[in-house]
C-alpha cells in the first residue's frame, strides 16, 4: 500500500498544488470600499491581510455600524461585485516525478511559462440591516466554476454582538485566514497544515483550509478584541449534494491584547473534530448520492497567535493531528479488515509567518512551515514519512492604494521538501517562482 | 502700436511672475507651517500622541475622505453625504465645550471611537488608544487654530432627575417656545418649515434629526450626550447651543420630551401615552404669558 501511496503521491501533490493554486479564492473586496469611501488601506494591512479594523468590519457582519450599512443607503446603481485574477509568470519544479515513458524511473519535471489563476467573482456585502451575505463563483483557470463560498449571516441578534448565525459554505473562522494569505503561488499559496494528511491517508474532510457547508455561530465583543465561533458541519469537505450523512464541528475563540506603540496582539485556540465516510455505497459500479457509510472519527486541534512588533508581524499556528486508523490506511469500514500493524496516525506542526509592512503599499512575507510525524499509519513505516519543511519568501508592491480597485505586483518563492514521499522512498521536493499582476475591481 | 502691444505682453509677463512667486512663496510658508504644525501633541488620560506618529494611520485609514489636506476633499467625499469634516477650520460638532470653542482631545477621543451615526464615520473602536491620540494629534496639526486658542472648558452637566410626567410637558412647552418644531417637525419628523432651507456653515444642504428613526444622535446615544448637544450646539451646523437660553433643568425637561418622541420603548414614551401628549401646535397661544423668543435657535 505504502508504495502504491508512493507511487501515486507526487502527481497527487503535483494536482493538489495546482489546484488549490487554481481554486485559491481570497477576500479583498473594493466593493466594500466603494460602497463606505474607504481606502484598502482602512481594513487591509496590504489587501487581502485583515487589520484589526477589517476583522471587525468583518464580524460586524461587512458593516461599519454607523447606521448606513443597509443597502438602502447606496445608489442603486451600485453593485456589491469584484473580480479578482492574477495573470502570471511561474516556474514549477518537482524532481521526483515517476514517468512511464523512462520504465517509471523518476525524473525532475520543470515546467515554466505565463498563465492565469483562477478567478474570483465576489459579491457581498448586506442585504439588509443585520442580515449580511457572501457569494463567491470561482474558476479554476480554465473557466470550471463551482461556489467556493455561499452563505447569509444574522448579525447583532437580540441587539448584541455576541450572537451571529451564518449558514452555507463558508470559509472555518481561521483568524489566520487562509482566503486571505499574501502568498499565491502554487506551493505557497496555501498552509500546509490546514490541509495535510499523512502518506496513505484518504480522509479528505479534515482539512479546515477549504470552506465547508454547516452552520456557524459566532459573536464577539464591541472592540472584537473577545471573539469566539462554533460550527456545526456537514463532513463533505464543501461538497454539494449530501454526499455523506456524517457531521463535524469547528470551535475558536481567541483574545487580543492591546500591547501600547506595538499593536493589537492575538492568541486563541482551535478544534476541529468530527466524523467522516470511509467508503461509498455504488450501485451498478456508480456512486449512490447519500451512499456514505463507514463513518470514523477524526480531529485537529492547536492555538494560534497574531503578534504585531509596530511595522513587523508574525502570525504563529500549531496544530495537533489524529486520524483513526481505517483513514490513516484508506481501509473501507465495511468489513475489510485493517492491514496488520495499522494505528491511527498522529502529528504535530506549525508555522511562523512573518510580514513587514513598510507601509499599506509594501510588504515583505516570509513563512516557514514544519510538519511532523508522531505516529505513522502503519507500524512498519519510517517515522518521518511525510514529515515536510515548506518555506516561501516574497514580497507584494501596490503601487496606488484607493477605493476604487486593487492592484499587486507580486513575487514570490516557495519550496516545499516532503520526506521520502517519492516511489523511490526519497525526499520528494517542489518548488515554485512566481511574478504576477494581481488585481481585483 | 508694434511697441505698445510688446511692452502690454512684458507687463503681463510680470504680473504673471509676480502672482507665480507669490503663490510659490505661499505655498513655501504653507509647508513650512506644516512642518511646524507636526510637532502638534494631543493628551487623553495618560496618553500622549504625536502628529508624526499619526501621520502614517491618517494615511492608512482617513485620508479617502478627509483628504490629504485634512479640508475634507478626500476622493472620495464628492460621495459623501454628509460631507467629511474639514479640518483646516478646526470646528467639529460633537465637543463637551462650549459652543465657538475647541473640544477637548478627549472629545476627539471619543468621537473617533465612536463614529458619527448616519453618517460615513464609522466606529474606530478596535484602534488601539495609541493609535487614536496619534490620529488626534495629526487631525490638529492641519489648523493653526489649535496653537492659538486652547479648548474651551467643558460644560456642566448636572446628574439626571427623575422623570416627571410634568417634566415631559414642560419639555413640551420648551420644544414649542424654543421652536425646535421650525427644523425638527411638531412631532420630531425632521419636517419642520425651515427643513429644506437649511445649510451647514460651508451652504452645503442639511437635514435635522428625524426624533422617529430609530437611529443614534450623532454625538453618542445616552441622555447625557443629548443633554450636551443642547448646551453646546453642534457647530458647523444649524443645531445651535442653548446654553444661554435654557437652564439646566430645562434641559433635561426636553431631554425627557425628545426620548418620548422615539420610536424605542421608554419610560418617557410610557408616560407620554398615558397623558395623551399630542403633537405641539405652533399657532396656540401659551399656556402662560407670553415667553421671551430666544435670540437664536
Amino acid at each position: 500500500m505504502l508504495a502504491y501511496a508512493r507511487r501515486f503521491l507526487p502527481g497527487f501533490v503535483l494536482l493538489g498544488f495546482l489546484s488549490v493554486g487554481c481554486l485559491k479564492s481570497a477576500v479583498a473586496i473594493p466593493a466594500f470600499a466603494r460602497k463606505y469611501g474607504l481606502p484598502c488601506s482602512a481594513c487591509h494591512e496590504t489587501w487581502p491581510k485583515l487589520n484589526v479594523f477589517g476583522q471587525t468590519f468583518k464580524d460586524n457582519g461587512y458593516q461599519l455600524m454607523n447606521d448606513r450599512d443597509s443597502p438602502i443607503w447606496q445608489n442603486p446603481s451600485y453593485w456589491p461585485i469584484t473580480l479578482r485574477i492574477t495573470p502570471n509568470w511561474h516556474r514549477e519544479s518537482t524532481n521526483r516525478v515517476p514517468i512511464d515513458e523512462a520504465g517509471g524511473a523518476e525524473q525532475r519535471i520543470t515546467a515554466h511559462g505565463f498563465d492565469l489563476s483562477g478567478l474570483d467573482i465576489l459579491t457581498g456585502g448586506t442585504l439588509y440591516n443585520n442580515i449580511s451575505f457572501l457569494l463567491v463563483p470561482s474558476s479554476d483557470n480554465t473557466g470550471a466554476f463551482h461556489f467556493e463560498s455561499a452563505w447569509a449571516r444574522f448579525d447583532n441578534l437580540l441587539k448584541s454582538p455576541w450572537l451571529n448565525v451564518k449558514m452555507g459554505k463558508f470559509e472555518l473562522d481561521n483568524v489566520i485566514s487562509e482566503k486571505r494569505i499574501e502568498t499565491i503561488s502554487n506551493n505557497g499559496g496555501f498552509y500546509q497544515l490546514y490541509h495535510f494528511v499523512p502518506v496513505g491517508d484518504n480522509n479528505a474532510f479534515g482539512a479546515i483550509g477549504d470552506n465547508q457547508l454547516g452552520v456557524e455561530v459566532g459573536g464577539h465583543s464591541l472592540n472584537d478584541r473577545t471573539r469566539y465561533s462554533v460550527s456545526v458541519l456537514s463532513s463533505n469537505d464543501g461538497n454539494v449534494g449530501l454526499p455523506s450523512n456524517s457531521y463535524s464541528t469547528f470551535v475558536t475563540a481567541s483574545q487580543a491584547f492591546d500591547t501600547g506603540k506595538l499593536g493589537v496582539d492575538r492568541v486563541g485556540a482551535y478544534v476541529f473534530a468530527g466524523k467522516a465516510p470511509t467508503f461509498n455505497l455504488n450501485s451498478g459500479g456508480v456512486p449512490v448520492s447519500g451512499g456514505a457509510r463507514g463513518n470514523k472519527s477524526f480531529h485537529r486541534e492547536g492555538v494560534f497567535g497574531l503578534f504585531y512588533v509596530k511595522k513587523l508581524d508574525f502570525s504563529l499556528f500549531y496544530q495537533h493531528g489524529w486520524d483513526n486508523e481505517f483513514f490513516g490506511t484508506s481501509t473501507p469500514a465495511d468489513g475489510t479488515p485493517l492491514p496488520p500493524g495499522a494505528q491511527a496516525p498522529t502529528w504535530n506542526g506549525g508555522f511562523i509567518e512573518t510580514h513587514y509592512t513598510v507601509n499599506p503599499q509594501m510588504i515583505f512575507i516570509q513563512r516557514s512551515e514544519w510538519v511532523r510525524m508522531s505516529r505513522q499509519p502503519l507500524a512498519s513505516n519510517p517515522s518521518d514519512l511525510g514529515d515536510i519543511d515548506a518555506y516561501t519568501f516574497g514580497y507584494r508592491w501596490y503601487p496606488f492604494m484607493f477605493s476604487r480597485a486593487g492592484f499587486a505586483f507580486h513575487n514570490e518563492y516557495s519550496i516545499v521538501r516532503q520526506k521520502r514521499a517519492a516511489l523511490s522512498g526519497l525526499n520528494l521536493t517542489n518548488s515554485s517562482l512566481m511574478f504576477g499582476f494581481d488585481f481585483d475591481f | 502700436m508694434r511697441t505698445k502691444c510688446n511692452q502690454a505682453k512684458w507687463v503681463l509677463l510680470g504680473v504673471a511672475l509676480f502672482l507665480t512667486l507669490s503663490a510659490a512663496s505661499w505655498a513655501q510658508m504653507t509647508e513650512y507651517q506644516e512642518n511646524q504644525l507636526l510637532g502638534m501633541e494631543s493628551h487623553v488620560g495618560n496618553l500622549t500622541g504625536h502628529a508624526t506618529a499619526g501621520a502614517a494611520l491618517y494615511k492608512r485609514f482617513c485620508i479617502g475622505c478627509h483628504g490629504v489636506i485634512g479640508d475634507g476633499e478626500g476622493e472620495n467625499a464628492q460621495w459623501i453625504d454628509p460631507k467629511p469634516r474639514n479640518f483646516t477650520i478646526a470646528q467639529f460638532k460633537c465637543r463637551s465645550t462650549p459652543t465657538g470653542t475647541l473640544p477637548l482631545d478627549q472629545d476627539l477621543f471619543d468621537t473617533i471611537g465612536r463614529g458619527i451615526s448616519n453618517s460615513n464615520m464609522p466606529q474606530w473602536r478596535p484602534l488601539t488608544a495609541e493609535d487614536k491620540v496619534n490620529l488626534i494629534a495629526y487631525v490638529k496639526h492641519f489648523s493653526t487654530r489649535w496653537t492659538t486658542e486652547k479648548p474651551g472648558t467643558p460644560i456642566e452637566i448636572p446628574p439626571e432627575p427623575e422623570v416627571t410626567a410634568d417634566r415631559i410637558k414642560t419639555g413640551q412647552a420648551l420644544y414649542k417656545r424654543l421652536e425646535c418644531w421650525k427644523c425638527h417637525g411638531v412631532e420630531g419628523r425632521a419636517n419642520g418649515p425651515s427643513a429644506d432651507t437649511l445649510q451647514d456653515d460651508q451652504n452645503r444642504p442639511i437635514k435635522p434629526f428625524n426624533f422617529h428613526d430609530n437611529t443614534k444622535f450623532k454625538c453618542g446615544s445616552t441622555d447625557r450626550d443629548l443633554y450636551r448637544i443642547f448646551m453646546t450646539g453642534l457647530d458647523g451646523t444649524p443645531m445651535p447651543s442653548f446654553a444661554d437660553n435654557i437652564k439646566p433643568d430645562e434641559a433635561w425637561d426636553l431631554v425627557f420630551y425628545l426620548r418620548s418622541l422615539q420610536p424605542m420603548h421608554s419610560k418617557e414614551k410610557a408616560i407620554a401615552k398615558q397623558l395623551g401628549l399630542k403633537p405641539i401646535d405652533p399657532n396656540a397661544p401659551a399656556p402662560n404669558a407670553p415667553a421671551s423668543q430666544p435670540e437664536n435657535k
